[in-house]
């Protein structure tokens, strides 16, 4: 079993090095580096989403399962639950977290505003990972007003 | 769920070196740089959660890595074993390594030393407390062998440096 805070410190040097490695000055290279970690979440949610447990799968609603990842995955993957849920149920959910682990470490406030982007691309694609393999497809993107509260918003793609 | 988190989220690192570094060599130094820049903050976490004191040799540092540390952070307890003659060398024998859980080498990559994190991450946490050492595997479960064994090597201790006055 991992320590949580293994995963934590392997985060924060995966953004250092992916960042490094796949930013370029132009205005394209800040999103290829989000992108790219985006992607690892991505990967790494689905493959979590298969390893639940067969009675989660039997949803009803979209809502039940929007629920289950602010509840059990966010605990699985943080320790702790998502702090608000909401939706306009029309497809469109906005998840808060008020101290979201992975920007805990940063200083509090607006001083890494810039920062934060990098820090929750990885967990976006996580999200949209684990819905993929529930059979939704979403586009989740991230917003930090102040650290370390951040809302997630996922938008239910219809096929 | 997750206990496998953080071996996911290394397969998915590993695999996104793979495509952003031409071979298997760059790869490695990559994951051991990563590591040791993980590892000299992992240390600061791991002396505030397990209240170790000083080790006086090399012998406890070997327990405590292999005891507690491993015990810590990843759930398992390697075995010590052939120590050099003069103490300044051992093994760490794993057997599982919960990295390499669900994974597979392509044979394209049959150079690439998957848990090759773990090797900085010693390296960067030892150095913190005064010690250079090298940490390299030896035998890899991924490259058919038995049992993962990790060799660790004493170089030196790391005087601290005081300041041009003072004693």
């Amino acid at each position: 079993m991992a320590d949580a805070a293994l995963f934590e410190f392997l985060h924060t040097e995966m953004v250092a090095e992916l960042w490094a490695h796949h930013s370029d000055p132009g205005p394209g290279g800040q999103k290829m580096s989000l992108s790219v970690l985006e992607g690892m979440g991505f990967r790494v949610g689905q493959a979590l989403g298969e390893r639940l447990p067969q009675e989660t799968l039997a949803f009803r609603e979209e809502l039940d399962i929007l629920k289950f990842l602010c509840k059990d995955l966010w605990v699985a993957v943080f320790q702790k639950q998502m702090d608000s849920l909401r939706t306009n149920h029309q497809g469109t959910y906005v998840l808060q977290d008020n101290s979201f682990p992975l920007l805990i470490r940063m200083a509090a406030g607006l001083q890494y505003l810039e920062e934060a982007p990098k820090f929750l691309a990885f967990t976006c694609g996580l999200l949209r990972g684990a819905l993929s393999t529930l059979g939704i497809k979403s586009l989740v993107t991230a917003s930090v007003a102040s650290l370390p509260t951040c809302k997630f918003q996922v938008v239910i793609q219809k096929t | 769920m997750s206990s496998e988190l953080f071996t996911l989220t290394y397969g998915a690192l590993v695999t996104q070196l793979c495509k952003d570094y031409e071979n298997d060599e760059d790869v490695n130094k990559q994951l051991d740089k990563m590591g040791y820049n993980i590892g000299v903050r992992l240390i600061e976490d791991f002396l505030a959660r397990s209240n170790v004191g000083r080790c006086h040799d090399f012998r406890e540092t070997a327990d405590v890595i292999a005891k507690v540390a491993f015990k810590m952070y990843l759930g398992i307890t390697p075995s010590i074993t052939n120590w050099s003659p003069a103490g300044d060398e051992f093994s760490l024998i794993l057997e599982n390594n919960p990295l390499v859980d669900f994974v597979e080498l392509p044979d394209n990559h049959s150079s690439l030393i998957y848990s090759n994190l773990l090797c900085g991450v010693l390296r960067g946490a030892l150095e913190m407390v005064q010690m250079a050492v090298e940490a390299r595997f030896v035998q890899d479960t991924l490259k058919g062998d038995g049992v993962t064994e990790i060799r660790m090597r004493f170089i030196r201790r790391i005087e601290d440096n005081l300041p041009a006055g003072e004693e």
